[in-house]
């Protein structure tokens, strides 16, 4: 995979993950770019299109939108699947995941999705798995919090 | 990040992270990192051998470090050393898998970065190993790598093959809930079972029978488990369930072996094609694309045309009609050739504007390929100049006359043709070029029937010529010389033509040549100098269609595969595989010939087989032939060079007096027929859209004061593709360079989809003047070039200054005005309807100030008003009476200068 957009119904992007080196600019162009193409396309459409050498596979999950580049030999349905089980970790994460969880918290987000991909490449596919890490993780940290009782770290609020 | 489970695992690491956390500023961080980097460098070096913690804790450093987007350029062959070991204890092997995981990946996102990091060795076959783990993560991370490595390496890695089809075959057997949690969906571990999938696709099929026998077992279970009745009606069980269906077809395919894979992979495909969900029947068009070019299941394929026609007229996606379009493509051989082509230029009277072109080239493909009879090849490619002319790029009609030129048994139909083509009233440029050049050369075939005796053909093409770009114009002055060879008979109306003075005289260089010369040649040669001199053109030498390259260079490799492999129709070697010359002519190879690939204008006929007087008249014909490239070139860089200075003075540089010598002027096109209409639109007002059609907008800003003004002319591109050698020129026709001088500004060459371009002009009026400026736009769209002149909106009332006066002062000076030529008068009918606030408005537009009480009948209105030149003022009054009982106007204008008088009254004479 070369990168995952998820941006909102009204074109906001809300998180963006890049598997290959790009400049600003660069990611810039090409966000405006595929917000634009999948916002203008109507619902019944296929999820698939041809962008550039590249392939797009997005799917709309209530306000989001998660969108995947993927190279010529990837495999479009199971990509839709890894989507899909984004959404449920994000989900059994906070509970119901909406919008707003992912605004807020947006450092979980990228922590659960750093260990269900890494460098692009599927690394856990078991829910049960990546939740065990991201709960030790959460561990670690709320440890480290009280190691140093530091007020300038960043305490993140606990979704559950 | 590696799972730390208990208080005291690796407490150096959680002390660094710690660390890191704490830190307060990004250099503080570097700081921290860089520290580290130094300890672990030295411990890793150094003599002592580090236990299994350490390295552990040292590599989880490393990881760190590297998940924060730091750069780490060593550590990974620990890190290799750690994946493989088999030392930990089971009670670590939680967190010790994924480390492994997280290894793996990290390694893979090394070897991308940097191959020559990464050196392969005894370690590959422990990587290999991993995928025998216990763990289903680690063997998912492993089979990413392998993937990746085992491309560039493909020896090093070959024992995967038995490993990854074992581990296939145990997931594929397994049952819907052996897996527990690597279960999606009542699949089991469709991500790994793709993966592996993926991974064999790297190999050829397996040597070993046995492992071969599992591999075949386990792709007829996949084929089998997608006809069972589906195990849960979620969306996401179809799809992790397909997605390793598809998968399994794309091995398949890869494999290309097994004739009986192929055919059921190929069913399955052709019920997907009529599947609800858009998905699997876009990908199932995609798959059979693949499919089509096998030996084994191109029949197959075959069997599903209909559906596959039904789907490029019915599917509301676009995205999966062009897969339609693709497929139907490549599923084309000679049987169905003829059913194919024609759906897809009914397809094309539809198609989106995007794929227009690739639709065309892939059109004039089949029609060459598989042309059994030529009359057919030259009906399909006129069709598509009819009803796409705009897509068919030059590689298309080249390549038309390039076999009609080589096959006497359709030249004679080729001729009859593009003669009944060219009857209609409005025809594409493209059908004028490819009749032009197949009537110069065949015209004599038809020229026994009255009804298109040679003066029928020579007028009917003639009819086109005003309105055709410079390059078609000069390929018709070549069809001209070239009938009066073939027609001594049109001699003498012909030799009028080149006579006349807008061709002798021409303003663009290349035409005034070429009727020059061919006037002179037909003035001066014999009729059998001229008859060898203009011989029907030599066979062209065989070649790959261009048109094919450049369909792949539009979709990259395999675009062409129909065309690729020639093994499923080993019999279509013989007249389609190319153009063969007839042995007579290999001997004569033409100088000409290279026609693909040259500029727009075909070179006149050269002489090949003539020894004597050819090689004299070659050089005259060269010399034309090779100046259009070199001509804008050194116009260009004067107005580049002389942008500061005075407005007129690039204009003087160009104004030439002997226009022939200079190698400058643009070869523009006539005006559109429109344009008059435009320009109307602007007389009254400075700002508006000035031109737009499909793919380009103009649009137009300016202002003027005294006799100098400035415009803003914005050129939009309408599509969503690039414009190429943009290039936006103002000329000057006939003297107005000594009246009106027009500075432009660079735009830049490329112009993108949806873009818009600003360019300034500054104008300065020098004398009063007539005509106005034409504006010419070029520029290569997909290919295809486009060339457009309008006349820019600058007209002689925009230097125009209004002036008070009392009424008094008013007709003192009209009287003064008494000369009959000073007075130029106009009585015409209303084409708005007459109301006098907008008349009142549009006399403002046109510049000249309205003078209250002056005329008795208040109906009335007067102006006045001084038209500022460099060299002289010109004085203007004006009255306007309308009469809106007989919906009439009369418009009076007087100034000192007659042809003054006159121009404005026209002028403004079509606002009202």
């Amino acid at each position: 995979m070369q990168f995952m957009l998820l941006f909102s119904r009204q074109g906001k992007l809300r998180l963006q993950k890049w598997y290959v080196p790009l400049s600003d600019k660069e990611k810039k162009k090409i966000t405006r770019e595929l917000v634009q193409t999948v916002l203008a396309r109507k619902p019944k459409m296929c999820s698939f299109l041809e962008w550039r050498d590249l392939k797009i596979v997005y799917k709309r999950y209530a306000s989001l939108y998660f969108c995947c580049a993927i190279e010529d030999q990837d495999n479009e349905l199971i990509t839709l699947e890894i989507i899909h089980r984004y959404v449920e970790l994000l989900d059994k994460y906070f509970g119901s995941v909406c919008e707003l969880d992912i605004i807020f918290n947006f450092e979980k987000a990228y922590f659960i999705l750093d260990e269900f991909l890494l460098g692009g490449e599927v690394q856990e596919t078991s829910k049960k798995n990546v939740l065990k890490a991201i709960e030790q993780a959460d561990l670690l940290q709320e440890k480290t919090e009280t190691m140093y009782h530091s007020k300038s770290f960043i305490g993140f609020k606990k979704a559950y | 990040m590696p799972a730390v489970s208990k208080g005291d695992g690796m407490r150096g690491l959680a002390v660094f992270i710690s660390d890191i956390r704490n830190c307060k500023s990004k250099e503080a961080e570097i700081k921290r990192i860089n520290k580290e980097l130094a300890n672990i460098r030295s411990k890793f070096k150094g003599d002592k051998a580090l236990d299994g913690y350490s390295k552990k804790k040292y590599v989880c450093k490393l990881l760190f470090i590297f998940l924060l987007g730091h750069d780490i350029d060593f550590g990974h062959m620990e890190a290799v050393n750690l994946l493989s070991s088999n030392k930990y204890t089971e009670k670590q092997i939680d967190s010790m898998d994924s480390v492994k995981q997280s290894a793996a990946l990290c390694l893979l996102r090394l070897y991308k970065a940097s191959p020559d990091l990464v050196p392969m060795g005894e370690w590959t076959a422990r990587v290999v190993h991993l995928l025998n783990d216990q763990h289903m993560g680690v063997v998912t991370a492993a089979v990413s790598l392998i993937t990746c490595l085992c491309k560039k390496n493909p020896d090093d890695f070959k024992t995967c093959i038995s490993l990854a089809v074992s581990r296939l075959s145990r997931i594929v057997s397994s049952a819907s809930t052996d897996l527990q949690d690597y279960t999606y969906y009542f699949v089991p571990a469709p991500w790994l079972s793709v993966k592996l999938l993926r991974l064999l696709q790297c190999y050829p099929p397996p040597e070993d029978a046995a492992v071969k026998g599992r591999l075949v077992e386990c792709l007829e279970t996949v084929l089998n488990k997608a006809q069972e009745p589906p195990k849960s009606k979620k969306v996401q069980h179809s799809n992790a369930k397909n997605a390793i269906l598809f998968e399994t077809i794309s091995l398949i395919i890869h494999y290309d072996s097994e004739p009986n894979l192929l055919v059921r992979a190929c069913n399955q495909l052709g019920q997907f094609l009529q599947h609800r969900e858009t998905n699997l029947r876009y990908l199932a068009l995609e798959s059979m694309c693949t499919l089509a070019s096998s030996e084994f299941s191109h029949e197959a394929v075959k069997t599903h045309i209909d559906t596959v026609i039904n789907a490029l007229k019915t599917e509301r996606d676009v995205s999966v009609r062009q897969r339609a379009a693709d497929l139907l493509y490549a599923m084309c051989d000679r049987s169905n050739a003829k059913q194919i082509v024609s759906e897809m230029l009914r397809y094309l009277e539809t198609a989106d504007y995007a794929i227009r072109e690739e639709i065309v080239l892939k059109v004039a493909i089949l029609a060459e390929k598989y042309a059994v009879d030529y009359s057919w090849y030259v009906d399909t490619i006129l069709n598509l100049i009819r009803i796409a002319g705009d897509y068919v790029s030059e590689e298309v009609w080249y390549r038309v006359l390039q076999i009609v030129t080589n096959r006497d048994d359709v030249q004679g139909y080729a001729a009859k043709t593009v003669f009944e083509a060219l009857q209609a009233p409005a025809c594409h440029e493209n059908m004028v070029k490819v009749g032009g050049y197949i009537l110069g050369e065949f015209g004599n075939l038809i020229a026994g029937d009255p009804r298109s005796s040679p003066p029928v053909q020579f007028s009917l093409l003639h009819s086109k010529f005003h309105l055709c770009s410079v390059a078609t114009r000069a390929l018709l002055l070549s069809t001209y010389i070239k009938f009066i060879n073939l027609f001594p008979e049109t001699k003498a109306t012909i030799q009028a033509v080149l006579r006349a003075g807008s061709q002798l005289r021409n303003a663009d260089v290349e035409l005034q040549q070429r009727a020059v010369e061919y006037l002179t040649l037909s003035s001066v040669a014999s009729t059998d100098v001229l008859a060898t001199v203009l011989e029907e053109m030599p066979p062209f030498p065989e070649r790959e269609s261009s048109i094919l390259a450049k369909l792949k260079r539009k979709k990259g490799p395999g675009a062409g595969s129909a065309l690729d492999d020639g093994r499923r129709d080993p019999s279509s070697n013989d007249i389609n595989g190319g153009v063969e010359p007839t042995p007579s002519t290999v001997s004569t190879p033409s100088p000409s010939a290279d026609l693909l690939g040259l500029r727009a204008a075909p070179p006149p006929a050269a002489p090949p087989a003539s020894a004597g007087a050819g090689n004299l008249l070659v050089d005259v014909f060269d010399g034309p032939a090779a100046q259009p490239s070199l001509g804008p070139t050194p116009e260009e860089a004067f107005l580049s060079e002389l942008e500061p200075p005075a407005p007129e003075s690039p204009m003087a540089l160009l104004a030439d007096p002997a226009p022939a010598a200079d190698p400058g002027p643009e070869d523009i096109g006539p005006p559109i027929p429109e344009a008059d209409e435009l320009l109307n639109k602007f007389v009254c007002k400075n700002n508006g859209v000035l031109f737009e059609n499909q793919l380009l907008q103009i649009g137009v800003k300016s202002e003027f004061r005294q006799n100098l003004g400035r415009m803003y002319l914005f050129y939009g591109n309408k599509t969503s593709v690039q414009f190429q050698n943009f290039s936006p020129t103002v000329v000057h026709p006939g003297d107005l360079q000594t009246q009106l001088a027009v500075q432009t500004k660079r735009v830049a060459a490329q112009v993108d989809g949806g873009a818009q371009v600003q360019q300034v002009l500054n104008i300065e009026c020098l004398r009063d003047f007539l005509t106005p400026p034409l504006l010419s736009v070029r520029f290569r769209y997909g290919g295809a070039p486009q060339a457009l002149t309008l006349k820019l909106p600058v007209t002689i009332n925009k230097f125009f200054q209004p002036t008070e006066m009392a009424a008094q002062d008013f007709f003192q000076r009209w009287k003064q005005l008494s000369l009959p030529q000073q007075e130029a008068q106009k009585i015409f009918k209303a084409n708005h309807p007459m109301d006098a606030e907008v008349t009142k408005a549009k006399l403002l537009g046109f510049g000249s100030a309205l003078l209250d009480n002056v005329d008795p009948n208040p109906e009335n209105f007067v102006g006045a008003g001084i038209i500022q030149t460099k060299a002289l003022q010109v004085g203007c009054l004006l009255r306007l009476e309308p009469n809106a009982q007989a919906q009439m106007y009369r418009l009076t204008l007087r100034t000192s200068k007659e042809p003054v008088s006159r121009h404005l009254c026209e002028l403004l004479a079509q606002q009202f």
